[in-house]
């Protein structure tokens, strides 16, 4: 102790915090200030750029899910479409063949109307006919009356003969 | 095998020439009894020479011819007003300096007033002068180093801020500098200080760097020995201890004088306690500085010293084998102490300017004994 007393130079001392105070006085303005100033905006910039990177990858993965529902719509619509195309077309055939049956059973229906039609009135004139015929007959058989009654009788069994074949 | 053999012979004879060397300037730095030093005790007193300020700034000195290498440095004095003089007129301690009618003498390293003949009075019980000493403000060897080094550090610092001006990262030297900045700054004054780093860094930085740097100028043959010097490691601790007081809010005052948590008694108990805290935290800092670095310097200058002990083939290489151990550990210690110096600075700011909520076990942070 008395050694350290003995070594102890205020001198010394005193140079030593006038030497300290004003260095860290100088080097805080030209030297700390400046650099940790600058390593802090550095590093903001940095911190910056990594979280705008994340965002931007962020986005990126926002818009690549965005794409991939779109993706998905468009093709739930267009799977949408064709079936109810397909169902349309089921139905317009199924439609068709439905019309074409009832066309195809009037026109039938028709045709079967016509044909009784048709059968009626040639029924109708061979009814005529036959009472022509029979008139005729009748005239005939009142004509030849008078010559040969057995004769007669001949020609009108003939003559109805003829009738049932027709 | 042949290149190990030269390698070998190299060594051999880098190692002779260092000792020889070596021998020679031992030899001249006995200046006081002139002559070699080569006995235990004159190495003792050339060990305390050395960790001794200066008022000249000698390279190398020859004892034996009594030349000295260097230059004188001022010496400024004040003693019933001021005395400027160069301490090239004390001829190394030979010579008295006669100023307005007063003697001064040089001796081991310190002026004293004496009478016309330079006497040297010694009291019984003390082993130091009993004379008269003025207050001196000299140049010493140690000023001019710290000079050195503040200027040094500023033009270092000051290229590396303007470096940032022209590009975002340091080119050359400045990336050399720039980690041990963000170093200070990351390790030592944020998770210490906590949020109000700021305000402390220019101070932090500051004494790391100055500390750093001296402690490795003390490891070059220059024989500069600032940070072994009590005045200075004086000097630092009382800047921390200032700052640490100006800094402290409220809360560290109320854990000083009137602890809360615990009960009355114990609070008027602890408060002297916390009272000598204030000054044996800053004392210790003074305290390891100044050990660490003398110590350094007196083991390394010791070992060497015993080379011209035993003076022989075989004891030289091995100490000179221990010296170069104990100069990479010194290396070591060299950026060590300047790293406790500041963080223990950063952590007594960091308990001064800390928010305490309220008082929970969490807040009793144990204090790093180093």
């Amino acid at each position: 102790m008395e050694k350290l007393w003995n070594d102890f130079s205020f001198g010394l001392f005193f140079w030593q915090i006038i030497i300290l105070v004003v260095l860290i006085l100088l080097l805080k303005k030209f030297a700390w200030k400046p650099i940790l100033d600058s390593l802090n905006s550095r590093e903001e910039g940095i911190k910056d750029a990594l979280a705008s990177a994340a965002n931007a990858r962020k986005e990126m993965q926002n818009l690549k899910s965005d794409n991939e529902k779109l993706l998905q719509e468009a093709r739930a619509e267009r799977d949408g479409i064709l079936r109810e195309a397909r169902e349309m077309k089921e139905k317009v055939v199924a439609d068709a063949a439905e019309e074409a049956q009832k066309k195809a059973d009037r026109i039938v229906a028709q045709a079967k109307e016509s044909i009784n039609l048709e059968k009626q009135a040639a029924m109708a004139e061979l009814k005529n006919q036959v009472a022509e015929l029979s008139v005729e007959i009748a005239e005939k058989v009142v004509r030849k009356e008078l010559s040969n009654p057995k004769e007669q009788h001949q020609l009108i069994e003939k003559m109805i003969g003829d009738a049932k074949l027709n | 095998m042949k290149k190990k053999n030269i390698a070998k012979v190299y060594l051999t004879v880098f190692i002779a020439f260092l000792s020889i060397s070596l021998n020679a300037k031992e030899k001249a730095e006995g200046e006081q009894e002139g002559g070699k030093v080569d006995t235990k005790e004159e190495i003792k007193e050339y060990i305390d020479h050395h960790l001794a300020d200066s008022h000249y700034f000698n390279f190398l000195s020859d004892g034996e011819a009594g030349e000295h290498y260097g230059f004188p440095l001022p010496v400024i004095l004040w003693d019933n007003g001021l005395k400027v003089f160069s301490s090239g007129k004390f001829h190394h301690g030979e010579e008295l300096v006669e100023i307005d009618g007063q003697h001064y003498k040089l001796y081991h390293s310190k002026i004293y007033k004496t009478d016309a003949n330079g006497t040297i009075n010694y009291s019984e019980e003390s082993e130091y002068p009993t004379n008269e000493r003025p207050l001196d403000f000299s140049i010493t060897k140690n000023v001019v180093t710290m000079i050195a080094v503040s200027l040094l550090m500023f033009l270092m610092f000051s290229a590396l801020a303007s470096a940032y001006g022209k590009k975002d990262i340091p080119t050359k030297f400045g990336r050399f500098l720039e980690p041990l900045v963000i170093y200070v700054r990351d390790d030592i004054a944020k998770p210490n200080i906590g949020p109000k780093y700021r305000k402390y860094m220019s101070f932090l930085l500051t004494v790391f760097f100055f500390i750093w740097v001296l402690n490795l100028i003390g490891m070059t043959p220059l024989g500069i020995n600032v940070t072994g010097n009590i005045a200075i490691t004086f000097a630092l601790a009382l800047i921390t201890f200032i700052i640490v007081q100006f800094s402290g809010n409220k809360s560290y005052w109320k854990h000083i004088f009137w602890m809360p948590g615990v009960p009355i008694p114990m609070k008027i108990v602890l408060a002297p306690i916390e009272v000598l805290g204030m000054f044996t935290k800053p004392f210790a800092l003074m305290i390891r500085l100044f050990a660490n670095m003398t110590a350094g310097h007196v083991v390394i200058m010791s070992l060497l010293g015993l080379i011209f002990v035993f003076q022989n083939w075989i004891a030289g290489p091995a100490f000179f084998g221990f010296t170069i151990f104990i100069s990479i550990i010194e290396l070591l210690v060299a950026f060590l102490q300047a790293y406790i110096f500041t963080l223990l600075s950063a952590l007594y700011i960091g308990m001064a300017v800390e928010e305490h909520d309220d008082h929970n076990p969490a807040d009793n942070e144990d204090i790093p004994v180093l």
